[in-house]
């Protein structure tokens, strides 16, 4: 369904490359985690998919094919067309990303004002409602008539989660959603998350440099290092043996209460 | 509610202060109003029994309320020059003043607003740099410099208007609106290059927000980005300093009332200055600033309710 | 460490006629073509020439010597303001800024109700009691720039008091005056510095309204403002006076206003 085809993204004003060659693909209903540390290129390639990229800033070459369309060289007015429509994207900070100034239920609806024409009001009002309550909002409708800083930060995000899906996608895609939010409410994101892949069959993109939270949630897992691919396969199957040692190394640095500490050289404790 | 009240306290203070300042300033350097009223005719009886007669044995802050208690009553004091009520002297020119300044601010917002879009859509592009450099030629041109060359072109010139013959609203309305347009536009020009500046700065830095970004991956494109998004959020600093435009309206409109002989208060100021009119003097004064307070006061209204979140507590930046 | 910026080309512009406009005037404080007060009846009212670059008045005197004088009236009367003004501004601003408390509550809420005040009308009031004349108007000026001043500079200090930088500065036991001088100072020139262009420009504009409305600097002093008023009687006749006059006062604005703009755009690093 989505298909990265040999991505290369360069910005003019950096030596390297962001993206250097990356090919992917997420089958419908699937979700892939797209895991890296900072600088790996992870974001640029979810940027990319999301047609996002500053095409003026950057050279970019290769192909994002959705559902055989390839977004990476349409005109902006088709792509602009798909955004929102086709691909819903959720970003890292909910309190920065949404416009302060308009109320929820407003912004959860302007997918489908701007793709979605022929609704009227009401009946673009009652779908917002119902997006807001798909993301277990408790007081829906309460929610639509708020502004953002009247919300916190886990409710904001379920209340962006709503506005990307209301259009029912094709592809959600999910810029590190969970990071800047407390790890109880991080899990109970990734549930709802698990609950809308499962109920609408909604391919996901997760970018994270957590590899804790992209084992919880996908199903899928592709590793990124200084923009080139260094493994992807089913999450269990690296989880378990992994073959790169970029990856080990990934997974090793993961702190749990299960794995024992490396004991210090110097013998305390 | 709350709110409401809060701010008409923060109103009262600010008119209570500025008129206060003003009658002390005033009273310490106008000297003995008796004297000056009495002029050559001063005998110490005839002085002692005015300054009886106006109450001015009594002490400031007697005299300060009873003054300021003249605003509610219609009593505002008499002028040493005229011998005539303030407020009657003030009155016809009052409104002149105040529509005159008016004009110019509505001139400055339907202009500048647009513009200061259109600016921020085609920053950095080709006609940036000429247009910044228009701006910032704009801003340097002073209103009654501009007053002259509109006098000399659309009057002596074009015979547009007859400079110095302002028909008055009683005789001919439509006419003296149009008279008032070239002094409005003579106001208005440096403070539209002022608020384009402001407004520019203020769209491109929001230009750069989060929310922006989420904006166009729902498909928005940048024209109903900056509508349906931008602009609004652009408002509340311009507001504030539309608010202080108002008040540099005021001021130049005395000085381009001189330029267009428009019968303001403009001219009755600097004459009571130079007669030593205190009384007058004081009033304009106030009623000026009050007219500032207020617009001010307005601005913010505007911005708590462009801006919820400013109901929490703090003022606009 | 030493930021690497380009120059803005504004500031450059900016600088350029600036410097050439100090140049005139510091040309004309020592000699100008002919003597800004010589009566002449055989040149009256002539156009701009060769002879006499910006023509002559009613009067026939060379209107560029005049000018130039003027210019220099203006320009030294808008500099002493705001050096003046702005100096004790600044300063004024810094201390509360920095100690805070109720000193500086109370100056706020005064600032605010004093921002009520249109800054021109109480130049005109106290210019009025002091009477006329260059060093009054410098002064009733000063006063009214005041407060502008310090609410810039007490945002400005205000904002660093907490910085960490400051905070260790304090810790290893620098002296107040040292911290204000040293670590702060520095870090608000950025927006004190435009905030100086502003204020001369606000000050020339006051000075040259002054001026014309005959409150300001008066003769046997040049004035600019009062060259323009004088010109509003021969607009028909001799319009290069009004002209040449008020292009002057443009030029000046413009040149430190673009000194301005290029400054913002650096320390925007947008150049």
């Amino acid at each position: 369904m989505l298909e990265i085809q040999d991505l290369h993204v360069k910005f003019h004003n950096r030596t390297r490359e962001a993206v250097a060659g990356i090919s992917l693909t997420i089958p419908d209903g699937e979700i892939l985690g797209l895991v890296g540390e900072s600088g790996s290129g992870k974001s640029v390639t979810a940027m990319s998919v999301a047609g996002l990229l500053p095409r003026r800033q950057c050279s970019y070459s290769g192909q994002i094919l959705l559902d055989g369309t390839d977004l990476l060289h349409l005109p902006r007015a088709l792509l602009r067309a798909r955004q929102g429509k086709e691909i819903g994207v959720v970003f890292q900070e909910p309190m920065s990303a949404m416009d302060p100034l308009m109320k929820v239920g407003a912004q959860v609806e302007e997918t489908l004002l701007l793709h979605a024409k022929e609704l009227t009001a009401a009946q673009r009002r009652e779908k917002a409602i119902q997006a807001l309550a798909d993301v277990e909002l408790p007081d829906p409708e309460g929610v639509y008539n708020k502004y953002p800083h009247e919300l916190s930060g886990g409710m904001l995000q379920r209340a962006m989660i709503a506005a990307a899906i209301v259009t029912r996608p094709r592809l959600l895609l999910l810029d590190e959603p969970t990071t800047a939010l407390d790890v109880t409410i991080q899990a109970q994101i990734l549930e709802l998350l698990k609950k809308l892949n499962r109920e609408y069959g909604m391919s996901m993109l997760f970018i994270s440099h957590n590899l804790r939270v992209v084992q919880k949630l996908c199903t899928h897992v592709a590793v990124m290092q200084r923009g080139r691919l260094v493994e992807e396969g089913l999450t269990d199957a690296i989880m378990q043996a992994p073959q790169q040692e970029y990856t080990r190394r990934l997974i090793a640095a993961i702190p749990t209460r299960n794995r024992p500490m490396a004991r210090r050289e110097d013998g305390c404790d | 509610m709350r709110y409401t009240v809060k701010k008409l306290t923060a109103f009262l203070f600010t008119m209570v202060v500025v008129s206060l300042l003003t009658f002390i300033a005033f009273d310490l350097i106008s000297g003995d109003p008796a004297q000056a009223m009495l002029g050559t005719e001063v005998t110490p009886e005839k002085l002692a029994a005015l300054r009886e007669q106006l109450g001015l044995n009594q002490p400031l802050l007697v005299r300060y309320g009873q003054w300021l208690a003249g605003f509610f009553t219609g009593n505002l004091g008499t002028s040493y020059n005229y011998k005539l009520p303030v407020g009657q002297l003030i009155a016809p020119k009052l409104g002149l003043t105040l529509c005159l300044s008016f004009l110019a601010f509505v001139l400055t917002v339907i202009v500048s607003i647009p513009l200061g879009m259109w600016s921020a859509r085609h920053a950095g592009g080709r006609a940036d740099a000429l247009f910044t450099t228009l701006n910032q030629f704009f801003m340097a041109v002073p209103p009654f410099f501009t007053g002259l060359l509109f006098t000399w072109v659309f009057s002596l010139m074009l015979g547009w208007f007859v400079h110095g013959k302002f028909p008055g609203f009683g005789q001919d309305a439509v006419g003296s609106l149009w008279y008032l347009l070239f002094p409005a536009m003579a106001l208005a020009l440096p403070r539209i290059a002022m608020t384009v500046r402001m407004l520019r700065s203020t769209i491109l830095s929001e230009m750069n927000k989060d929310y922006v970004r989420t904006a166009i991956s729902r498909g928005n494109d940048w024209g109903m980005v900056l509508r349906r998004h931008v602009l609004k959020n652009s408002l509340v600093p311009v507001v504030t300093f539309l608010a202080q435009t108002m008040a540099e309206i005021v001021a130049g409109s005395i000085v381009v009332e001189q330029v267009f002989a428009v019968p303001g208060l403009g001219r009755l100021l600097m004459a009571s200055i130079s007669n030593r009119d205190y009384p007058v003097v004081q009033v304009i004064v106030v009623i000026l600033a009050l007219w500032v307070v207020l617009a001010g006061t307005l601005a913010d209204v505007i911005n708590r309710r462009i801006d919820p979140r400013l109901n929490l507590g703090g003022d606009a930046q | 460490m030493k930021k690497r910026r380009n120059r803005s080309p504004y500031l450059t512009a900016g600088l350029i006629l600036t410097g050439v406009m100090a140049a005139l005037i510091l040309l004309g404080f020592f000699w100008t073509p002919y003597d800004p007060t010589a009566i002449s009846g055989s040149a009256k009212l002539s156009a701009p020439s060769f002879a006499h670059l910006m023509g002559t008045d009613n009067f026939g005197r060379d209107i560029f010597s005049r000018m130039l004088k003027g210019a220099g009236t203006t320009a030294v009367i808008a500099l002493s303001t705001v050096l003046l003004g702005g100096g004790i501004g600044v300063l004024v601003g810094a201390l509360t800024g920095y100690f805070g408390g109720i000193v500086d509550e109370v100056l706020m809420r005064l600032n605010d109700a004093l921002n009520a005040f249109p800054s021109v009308l109480l130049a005109l009031v106290i210019v009025s009691v002091l009477g006329s004349g260059k060093y009054n108007v410098v002064i009733a000026l000063s006063i009214v720039f005041v407060p502008s001043f310090a609410r810039v500079s007490r945002t400005a200090f205000a904002a660093l008091r907490d910085a960490n930088y400051v905070k260790s500065a304090r810790l290893m036991g620098a002296s107040s005056r040292r911290i204000l001088a040293v670590q702060i100072l520095p870090n608000t020139l950025h927006v004190l510095l435009p905030a100086f262009t502003i204020g001369f420009n606000n000050a020339v504009l006051a000075e040259a309204s002054m001026s014309y409305l005959g409150i300001g600097v008066k003769p046997p002093d040049a004035s600019l403002g009062y060259m323009l008023s004088e010109s509003q009687s021969m607009l028909s006749a001799a319009p290069w006076y009004a002209l040449c006059t008020g292009m002057t006062i443009v030029l000046l604005i413009f040149g430190v206003g673009l000194i301005g703009e290029g400054m913002n755009r650096q320390n925007k690093g947008v150049g």
